[in-house]
């Protein structure tokens, strides 16, 4: 499964700065797991506990790790960490490198059957790096799952739907994207933690991965990063307490024809 | 007939017609003003839906029919739009990031190997003709504007920011009909079966008035006070995903990033933070109220009215004050 290191989305606003074409938070700020890949490791040890001889392993793309971080996945329960890390794999709006190392790793691996990811990461909101996994390999992909099951050799995946959802079925090798709705993570145990702190984490540069990171054509290049304009005046309605204001707001919206 | 200088759009139909954000599309890749628009729409049948698709704004429609598009499966509608792309040698594919082109358009742009710039909320092509696509990022805290470098380039449209063209039946365009070669073997990820539930009355993306509620209000029962405020304007009930998570509401009241867009005339959001990717999916409605206890509460940056004050004592007098307001009068909302 993949898992990318984030700023934490819940950054609030006053620490959360665009500089030189970058984001970047406060330095007290710690990153954090992208929260759809922590449901995604949560989807993968329901599987582990499901079937027997699954092995998790956890791989991230990246130039720099918080190892306290990124070794989350391992003290929830996932087997085995794989940081594929070079100074070459910084982390940009442009998915085709992250993508290329992936699925380098993915190959390198050898006999992976199933690829669980997160929907989307919650800096760049791009949504496709699964897709791109997906793609390069030629697997079936079953996107924004609140449930997955191995079978056999057959992955089931309820997905999300505006309204409703869907079951599909795919036979493995397979990407599944996963999100929210799978439910609340697991929180890591003492053992586990324990159990995390001992291992080390392998690490794979580009060269490991047998990829030239200057050969992978980019698909884009950033012109500006910039916060968004507010174009709105807020008009803040008060009155001698909270009942008061209600009744206030509402001859307001009247007047304004909203209601 | 392949044109360099061609803008496509990755259609999408829905009852037979062309989706709402199809024709958004289409008059966005209109507006970019590059070259002809072309459209791939592809289904069981795609019968008069090429003739909508001209009359807003498409100079050639590349048809592709298959009994394996009757359920739009990704993977055939992938294998349809790449046929299409063939057949129309553009340098833009344009799709819109509905539910369908959230999975086909990432896909597709890797299979013509380049990726995608999702969920744009602009676009615009630069003095060698090169698509610059702007897209909120970062939740939303953050725009960015890319140059895309790939032959094509390809983009999704965010629905909802751009208004189609005005229909006018007297254009006239090319139906191009494409094989796409589409065998059962194209479809990996099978459909096994698919609950929709019927929306209890007024769909969320359709609705002139939605109130919504978030972890503020602390468990599900005072989601009936939305509802009763809601059926009293017209309106329908939405949440946060705090609020959805909790289980208070189904995941189907979600309103934002990564759950429903919507563009009603009023929201009033009621112990919703305003968090960015709460708001990217309510930012485009014409008014936004807001209800929370904290005055330092982002949502007030977003919001035309506010009220700093306890939901539970603010509503109740809000909703029977509307209730005089409206009673002796037969206006609608709006
Ligand atoms: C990638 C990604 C995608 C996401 N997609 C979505 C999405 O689609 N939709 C979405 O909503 N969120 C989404 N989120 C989550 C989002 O970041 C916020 O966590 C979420 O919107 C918070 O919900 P909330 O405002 O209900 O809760 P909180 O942020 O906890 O806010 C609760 C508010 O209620 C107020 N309050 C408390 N008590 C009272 C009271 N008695 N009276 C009045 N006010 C009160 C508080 O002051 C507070 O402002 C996403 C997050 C990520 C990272
Ligand atoms: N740098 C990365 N390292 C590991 N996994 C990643 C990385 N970037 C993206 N992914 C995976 O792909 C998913 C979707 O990301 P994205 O396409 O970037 O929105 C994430 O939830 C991760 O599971």
């Amino acid at each position: 499964m993949t898992a990318k290191q984030v700023l934490d989305p819940e950054t609030p606003l006053s620490a959360f700065r665009i500089e030189d074409d970058r984001v970047a938070a406060a330095s007290n700020m710690a990153p954090v797991i992208n929260g759809f890949d922590e449901q995604a490791v949560e989807a993968a040890l329901r599987i582990k506990e499901a079937v027997d001889g699954t092995h998790v392993t956890v791989l991230s793309y990246g130039t720099d790790f918080a190892l306290d971080v990124i070794k989350k996945p391992l003290a929830m329960g996932a087997d085995d960490l794989v940081l594929l890390q070079d100074p070459a794999f910084e982390n940009v709006i442009d998915p085709m490198l992250t993508v290329a190392a992936l699925v380098a790793a993915i190959r390198k691996l050898g006999d992976v059957d199933l690829v669980l990811a997160g929907r989307q990461a919650s800096d760049w909101d791009n949504a496709q790096v699964p897709a791109g996994i997906a793609e390069a390999l030629g697997w079936p992909i079953a996107t924004i799952a609140k449930h997955v099951e191995v079978d056999g050799t057959t992955v089931r995946v309820q997905r999300v739907l505006p309204d409703g959802h869907e079951l599909v079925e795919a036979a493995l090798p397979a990407v599944v994207t996963v999100s929210n709705e799978l439910g609340a993570p697991r929180y890591p145990n003492m053992r586990g933690i324990m159990g995390a702190r001992r291992i080390q984490p392998a690490v794979w540069s580009a060269a490991d991965l047998g990829i030239e990171p200057t050969e992978v054509a980019p698909a884009f290049e950033l012109v500006s990063l910039a916060a968004p304009e507010r174009r709105v005046e807020t008009e803040m309605i008060t009155g001698d307490d909270d009942a008061d204001a209600g009744r206030k707001l509402a001859l307001r919206l009247r007047e304004e024809h909203l209601v | 007939m392949p044109d360099p200088t061609s803008i496509l759009v990755i259609g999408e139909l829905v009852d037979g017609a062309p989706a709402p954000a199809t024709l958004e599309a289409i008059a966005a890749a209109r507006a970019l003003g590059g070259g002809p628009v072309g459209v791939m729409l592809a289904g069981e049948s795609v019968g008069n839906a090429a003739q909508t698709a001209i009359a807003s704004g498409a100079d050639a429609v590349y048809a592709i029919e298959s009994a394996l598009l009757a359920d739009a499966a990704p993977d055939a509608v992938v294998a349809a739009a790449a046929a299409a792309v063939a057949a129309a040698g553009p340098r833009i594919v344009l799709g819109a990031k509905t539910l369908l082109g959230r999975d086909v358009m990432p896909r597709l742009a890797f299979r013509l190997g380049t990726a995608l710039a999702s969920d744009c909320t602009a676009l615009a092509l630069d003095g060698d003709g090169r698509l610059l696509a702007t897209r909120p990022t970062y939740g939303g805290n953050a725009d960015a504007t890319v140059r895309c470098l790939g032959t094509p380039a390809v983009a999704s449209l965010r629905p909802g920011t751009v208004d189609a063209l005005e229909a006018d039946a007297t254009r006239t365009g090319e139906v191009v009909a494409v094989d796409a070669a589409i065998d059962e073997a194209t479809v990996r990820t099978r459909s096994i079966e698919r609950v929709e539930q019927a929306a209890s009355g007024l769909r969320l993306e359709d609705a002139r008035v939605i109130v919504s509620g978030g972890r503020g209000l602390g468990g599900p029962e005072p989601f009936e006070q939305l509802a009763e405020l809601a059926t009293l304007l017209g309106g329908a009930v939405g949440a946060s995903r705090a609020a959805c998570d909790a289980g208070w509401v189904p995941t189907s009241y979600q309103v934002g990033l990564t759950g429903k867009t919507v563009t009603p005339e009023l929201y009033i959001a009621v112990g919703i933070s305003g968090a960015s990717q709460h708001m990217a999916g309510c930012a485009n409605a014409k008014a936004i109220v807001a209800i929370n206890k904290d005055a330092g509460a982002n949502i007030f940056k977003d919001a035309r009215f506010g009220v700093i004050g306890d939901w539970a004592k603010v509503l109740p007098a809000f909703t029977e004050q509307l209730h005089e307001l409206l009673s002796g009068s037969t206006r609608q909302p709006g």
